[in-house]
């Protein structure tokens, strides 16, 4: 083929418009964060994953990709007089998000505590295993994400991939995410956790319901921790944790609407939130009800 | 010409990449063990590197409880290396004291290879390597400036390039005989000085901002991450010089080296204060933010794996201070390099392991995980100071020749064969 241009500033153009088309392609093409993904990205990158997915499992897989629902603030309140130490709330949180089996990964960390000391996490013990709960002379304060409204953990994320929604949900984008567990350094609750290596759930055991945010599958080097069970939440449904509990320990509402229990529990009881001078300002109430 | 300048400089360019290939790739038997041991340390580190890639990071004793650890104390070491190597340019340009200045380049090579080793040690902790450019924009998103990783994202390359710039500008400009660009080099050097104070407080702002975390969470940190990275920086840095000074022909004046030491003195004397401070409040007012540092010093319960650190580092600091304060002592060469040892170790203890691992034990509802770092993580890490190590041999070995006026463009001067320099 004869070459027509020996202009070197011709050829110069054509690079720079060569560069120029490939970053442009790289940037507006190339994954990006699911935080700025406009809604049609959104279902296409959504219904990516539903493929994705159910060729893994072998099953149908949902997965939704629901907003915030406007007038809604969510909140949760734990009674410490009730709550009776028996974990169900941990494995129904397990099962609900698709937490990795092996090795074991979960959200909520029950620590057992001497009614000698009161709520002091440096006398407690996470891995308390009698025959029988409750035992004498303890009570239970089960601890998960706080959903703070002054978020250590998404102030420090380098890459922005964790982030607060507008009903006050703390997400992880589990495609973003680059694995430098800053923002587990920065949690003063413990809430977050590492996929030190490839999760692993029998197919037979996962959670087809999905949201995009919440329960989907994780892969290996990235943080994730509770969502509210966004994928119920926000279809008006309460959390796993809130519902396995068998002595009615859970509470869970919208802060904005009078007539919750939320409301109620806030107003009339006593309440207190962990490590308070930290100014992280949890969503997260303890309480006793009795 | 345009034409014909760029065709000349590639010329020049191709004749000193010939000229340094040529020197880096000659050298006597102990070079020769000295890049085989390195290179065997590359080898193991990456393959152990490779498994964890394919493994997780399950591999290293890192868990939920203690989520940083060897890799990201290594790093926080270094940080302070490569911003010391660099604070003797203060006594060198701002008063023109001669005997310091001719070693200055060396402190910019010395930053440059730690500086590589900082930016690998944290490749090497981070769970998703593939998506680094998700740091990047405008391909990623980087979270300045709220997060004060993306600070330190942005700081460390900035004096990466800097210094890069400055070393090779100087260096290439010697070789073809010419004095380099005083207007361009004076205010970069200059500025290289609160950028190297600059990288060293961002990165101790790194832990100091996370009120997660009380062992982190006080305001002298920052200074005493200063004085001790102006103890350990120097340390290496002098044992440098009498290396270079003995298989060289380059001269070093003793002047310069006491001078040095001298300032070591002084600096270890503020990081065993900064110590002392800290160590007061804390075990003054007792209060439960007093377990990390009981961790560190006396263990709690049944966990001590961390106590035989902690105090060697304690003994290692005070003997380098004992032994660089008083004169008689520093002038003697073997103390002094006893010294230098004293002070690498013990800052590599307390601002590796003993920064990070108390930082996180016990973790932040309470539970104690004794974390201590895997064979992997050994490997990897031993990889790591070996490609630095690496690095900074190959630019030695042709910053020195051109320095002393032995590795010149020649093109001027057909008989004149490359001079051949030993080590």
């Amino acid at each position: 083929m004869p070459t027509e241009d020996q202009n070197p500033s011709r050829r110069l153009f054509n690079i720079a418009a060569a560069g120029a088309a490939a970053s442009w392609v790289m940037t507006s093409c190339g994954p990006k964060r699911l935080y700025d993904a406009p809604k049609e990205k959104l279902r296409s990158a959504v219904q990516e994953m539903e493929r994705k997915y159910a060729a893994q499992a072998g099953r149908s897989v949902s997965v939704s990709e629901a907003g915030a629902m406007p007038g809604v603030q969510f909140a949760y309140a734990l009674d410490i007089s009730r709550c009776i130490g028996c974990r169900r709330c941990v494995y129904a949180c397990v099962a609900e998000n698709n937490q990795s089996r092996d090795p074991q990964i979960q959200w909520i960390r029950v620590n057992s505590m001497e009614k000698d000391k009161g709520v002091d996490f440096s006398h407690a013990d996470p891995y308390y295993n009698p025959a029988e709960v409750p035992e004498e002379g303890h009570f239970y304060v089960p601890v998960g994400c706080q959903h703070c409204e002054n978020s250590p953990c998404t102030k420090v994320c380098p890459t922005g991939a964790t982030w607060t929604e507008p009903d006050g949900i703390v997400v992880v984008d589990y495609d973003w995410c680059i694995g430098c567990r800053y923002c587990m350094a920065a949690c003063p609750y413990g809430a977050r956790h590492f996929n030190w290596s490839e999760p692993t759930i029998p197919a037979a055991e996962l959670n087809p319901n999905m949201h995009y945010l919440g329960n989907r599958p994780r892969v290996k080097g990235v943080v994730e921790k509770c969502t509210f069970c966004i994928q119920r939440t926000r279809a008006g449904r309460y959390p796993a944790c809130v519902e396995a509990c068998p002595v009615g320990a859970r509470k869970f509402g919208n802060l904005l609407d009078k007539d919750s229990e939320i409301r109620y529990i806030i107003e009339h009881k006593r309440i207190l939130v962990l490590k308070e001078e930290l100014n992280t300002v949890p969503r997260f109430f303890y309480f006793y009800a009795t | 010409m345009p034409l014909n300048d760029s065709v000349n400089s590639i010329r020049l360019f191709s004749g000193f990449a010939r000229g340094s290939l040529r020197l880096i790739t000659r050298g006597n038997r102990a070079y020769a063990l000295w890049l085989a041991v390195l290179g065997a340390l590359i080898v193991s580190g990456a393959l152990a590197y490779a498994n964890q890639v394919r493994n997780g990071l399950g591999v290293t004793a890192m868990r939920d409880q203690v989520s940083w650890g060897f890799y990201i104390g290594n790093f926080t070491f270094l940080v302070g290396v490569a911003a010391a190597a660099v604070i003797l340019v203060i006594p060198a340009y701002i008063y023109s004291w001669k005997p310091i200045r001719e070693i200055v380049i060396y402190g910019e090579l010395l930053a440059i290879s730690a500086i590589t080793m900082c930016l690998l040690f944290v490749t090497v902790d981070i769970g998703r390597p593939d998506r680094f450019w998700h740091l990047i924009p405008p391909f990623g998103h980087l979270n300045f400036p709220r997060s004060i990783l993306a600070w330190d994202v942005m700081v460390l390359n900035l004096y990466f390039l800097l210094n890069f710039f400055v070393a090779t500008h100087i260096l290439y400009r010697a070789f073809h005989g010419r004095p380099y660009n005083k207007k361009i080099v004076a205010p970069l050097v200059l500025l290289s000085v609160p950028m190297a104070v600059g990288i060293h407080t961002v990165t101790a702002f790194l832990y100091n901002g996370l009120a997660a975390r009380p062992y982190w969470n006080s305001s002298i940190l920052a200074p005493q991450f200063l004085a001790s990275a102006f103890c350990s920086g120097p340390a290496i840095l002098l044992i440098v010089m009498q290396v270079l000074r003995r298989f060289t022909r380059f001269e070093i004046q003793d002047a310069a080296i006491r001078k040095i030491a001298e300032l070591m003195a002084y600096a270890m004397f503020l990081n065993l204060f900064l110590h002392g401070a800290e160590a007061f409040k804390e075990f003054y007012s007792n209060t439960q933010h007093l377990q990390f540092t009981r961790y560190w010093y006396w263990g709690l319960g049944s966990h001590h794996t961390l106590v035989p650190y902690a105090w060697t580092a304690v003994a290692l600091n005070l003997l380098a201070f004992g032994l660089f304060i008083s004169p008689k002592l520093r002038n003697n060469w073997v103390l002094l390099n006893v010294g230098c040892i004293a002070t690498y170790g013990g800052v590599y203890i307390e601002k590796g392991m003993g920064l990070i691992i108390p930082g996180l034990t016990p973790d932040a509802l309470g539970e104690i995980y004794e974390y201590y770092p895997t064979i992997t993580e050994l490997r990897v890490a031993a990889g790591v100071f070996a490609i630095g190590f690496l690095m900074f041999t190959l630019m030695l070995k042709v910053a020195v020749p051109i320095s002393l006026g032995e590795f010149q463009d020649t093109r001027e001067k057909p008989g004149e064969v490359l001079c051949e320099v030993p080590v």
